[in-house]
């Protein structure tokens, strides 16, 4: 499994592209926002949580769909599927998610205090934001995974895959931003929507991988 | 179907394995052909009758003729919900039973979901516009709804795209589970939201406090509409079926030509 | 390597297979033992794929089953016991041969030969550094087919394995799968060109019938 993670991160790395082109457009996307709503500090410090999230969700929806395409084109998957009394298939498509966050959705992470400042966030509210966003991008990973492995035989099943999962983040999406802003601001409250995002991140990453494992073996042709 | 070692009687085995597979939709298909009549009748009298008496219900002091809407609204939500449960009971046909009619069962009721939720979302709308005096309110209730109506769209989504019906059935099978197991997180997080955010004072409907009045053509609407979601439900599975016999027969064709060419 | 107690066996009852939903093939029986192979030819669209998938149980079988036995802790069941070598190779162009071959020995367990001695029992030493995208079409199935000696499993089942192969390749691959029948493997190749392999069984597949 160690293997798998190492060799999926190696992967991820040398091709490179993936991870820039998520930061990029992370990057992109909280860079219009104050094209569109104005320049006003105090309103962008206001939705600036809401704003980092849903750039941060948008991106980390990027290169979900050849998270299983890639091996399926490869004949890779097959192997993968055929071992599965060796490790479990869910197993695998956990240790895969996990790589794929770590190459493709952790820069995300990174550069968020970056952004937190265009968007004049205070010191605290930037280490909530980038702290959510660690403990919940994974969720949207482990769901993803879901859609990936049910457009895995697609040809361009990549904008479907978004659909599919979009849906099923607004959970991640509401406690996410609501910890991020109850960090700053007053009454509202900050660790109640944290641990409800990690403990929804601990749900998906269950689930996410189990029904991904199913559909990967009800895929084969 | 030919293989070397061992072929007896090839012709026989497939001739009697097509039968079977066929035997369970044929026989559903006549029973469906003897129900739909029936059930649609029955559907239509319910409905003129829970109809007619909404109609000569009181009408509500706050909100006048208005409050009409409700016995379809009411009805299209119930069905929403409904709708969605039938299909994830199907999907779990698919995967656990891998019952044959359970996918077109799945397949077939998604679209007639979407439309009642679509319709519970506009008759919401329209009956909001007089009362919040807006068309669109992020409440939690609604907002539910309309991430409900997301979810059907995305399984019609994921059974176009895929030609093979068996492959997209089991999709759509895993697919609607997710959902199913979602409901309850989105439900509950979109009230949790909605609290948070303080909403402008809604409407509600609370339910045990509607006089007998207007429950009575309530209820018997309920019923009119879910028999008319089977009859669809029953026409929409029967066409399907039909769908796909059409499709094998076409690759059968398109095998003998192919066999006769050589 | 490990060596089972009693004598291993593949065996498919009436099998039948399916594909988009449509019979490719039916009523395929055979029984295979440890050191004998069986090489099922056919012409396209026969359902030669098909089959070799529904035995290691990629695919279900729409009828029959796929059955094996002796294989003890180590190989419960077919889709344990065995390589699968498809028409695709299953590596990544990015990783070098040898970081290729290196994960598949880890990921897929009971190591046999290092990678180094596998790449040179296929002519490839020398090139393990290189990245697998750089490879010609027969290199890649050489170093595809390397894989199949850095793990250890009893039966190989290859999908048109000599694809791409020059003739020396094919005389190689075929001493290489003598060697495993002798060790007691078992080996279903899907072929339409002479294997060489001597003593091997044929399972002839007609197209589907109407």
């Amino acid at each position: 499994m160690l293997a798998l993670f190492l060799r999926e991160t190696r992967l991820g790395v040398r091709a490179g592209s993936g991870a820039l082109t998520g930061v990029l457009f992370f990057l992109a996307v909280v860079a219009v926002i104050p094209f569109g709503v104005g320049p006003d500090l105090n309103l962008l410090a206001r939705i600036g949580p809401a704003i980092l999230w849903i750039g941060a969700l948008l991106a980390s929806l990027l290169g979900l769909e050849r998270l299983f395409q890639a091996d399926r084109e490869d004949g890779s998957l097959d192997l993968l599927l055929l071992t599965g009394h060796r490790h479990m298939t869910a197993l695998t498509v956990f240790v895969k998610c996990l790589a794929h966050w770590t190459v493709n959705v952790l820069p995300l992470v990174v550069v968020t205090p970056l952004l937190g400042l265009f968007m004049n966030l205070e010191p605290l509210g930037i280490a909530a934001a980038t702290a959510t966003l660690a403990v919940g991008t994974p969720a949207i990973t482990f769901i993803g995974a879901v859609g990936a492995a049910l457009a895995v035989a697609l040809p361009r099943g990549g904008l479907l895959v978004s659909v599919l999962i979009l849906p099923l983040t607004i959970p991640v999406l509401i406690f996410g931003v609501a910890a991020a802003r109850g960090a700053v601001a007053d009454p509202d409250p900050f660790l109640p929507p944290f641990l409800i995002l990690a403990a929804l991140m601990l749900f998906f990453a269950v689930i996410g991988p189990l029904a991904a494992a199913l559909a990967l073996r009800w895929s084969g042709d | 179907m030919g293989a070397g070692m061992t072929d007896a009687n090839p012709q026989a085995t497939t001739l009697s394995g097509r039968l079977t597979a066929l035997a369970n939709p044929t026989r559903f298909i006549a029973l469906a052909d003897r129900l739909v009549p029936w059930l649609g009748l029955l559907a239509l009298a319910i409905l003129a009758a829970g109809l007619y008496l909404a109609f000569a219900a009181p009408e509500d002091y706050q909100q006048g003729s208005t409050v009409r809407i409700m016995y379809i609204h009411v009805p299209f939500a119930w069905l929403a919900m409904f709708c969605y449960s039938l299909m994830a009971a199907a999907a779990l046909g698919t995967l656990v039973w891998k019952h044959p009619l359970a996918d077109v069962a799945l397949k077939s009721a998604a679209p007639i979901g979407a439309a009642f939720t679509a319709l519970a979302l506009l008759t919401g709308s329209i009956w909001g516009k007089p009362m919040w005096g807006t068309w669109w309110v992020w409440d939690a209730r609604l907002t539910s709804v309309f991430v409900l109506f997301l979810m059907y769209l995305g399984i019609i989504a994921l059974t176009r795209a895929m030609d093979d019906p068996g492959r997209s059935a089991r999709a759509a099978a895993i697919l609607t589970l997710v959902g199913f197991i979602n409901i309850p997180i989105i439900k509950f997080s979109v009230d949790w939201w909605n609290t948070l955010h303080q909403p402008a004072s809604v409407f509600r409907l609370d339910g045990p406090t509607i006089h007998p009045s207007l429950l009575w053509p309530l209820l018997i609407c309920a019923v009119g509409f879910t028999f008319l979601f089977l009859t669809l439900h029953l026409m929409a599975m029967r066409a399907e079926i039909w769908r796909r016999r059409v499709i094998a027969m076409r690759r059968l064709s398109a095998r003998a030509a192919e066999r006769a060419a050589r | 390597m490990p060596e089972p107690q009693d004598e291993m066996r593949l065996i498919a009852e009436e099998l039948s297979g399916e594909r988009g939903g449509e019979t490719v093939f039916s009523g395929v029986s055979f029984a295979l033992g440890s050191g004998e192979a069986l090489m099922v030819t056919g012409p396209n669209g026969a359902g030669k794929s098909t089959l070799l998938r529904v035995l290691c149980g990629l695919l279900p079988p729409a009828e029959g089953q796929v059955s094996f036995s002796g294989g003890g802790e180590d190989w419960p069941d077919s889709a344990a016991a065995c390589h699968y070598l498809g028409h695709r190779n299953a590596m990544k162009a990015a990783l070098s041969v040898m970081e290729n071959l290196a994960f598949w020995q880890r990921f897929l367990g009971n190591p046999h030969l290092d990678p180094h001695e596998a790449l040179e029992m296929v002519g490839l030493d020398g090139i393990g550094h290189l990245p697998f995208g750089y490879l010609s079409t027969g290199q890649r199935r050489r170093a595809a087919i390397a894989r199949l000696l850095v793990s250890y499993r009893p039966v190989w089942l290859l999908d048109e394995p000599t694809s791409g192969l020059d003739r020396a390749s094919e005389k190689q691959f075929a001493e290489l799968m003598g060697v495993h029948l002798e060790d007691g493997g078992l080996i279903v190749a899907a072929t339409h060109l002479p294997l060489g392999l001597n003593g091997a069984r044929e399972l002839a597949m007609r197209g589907a019938e109407l």
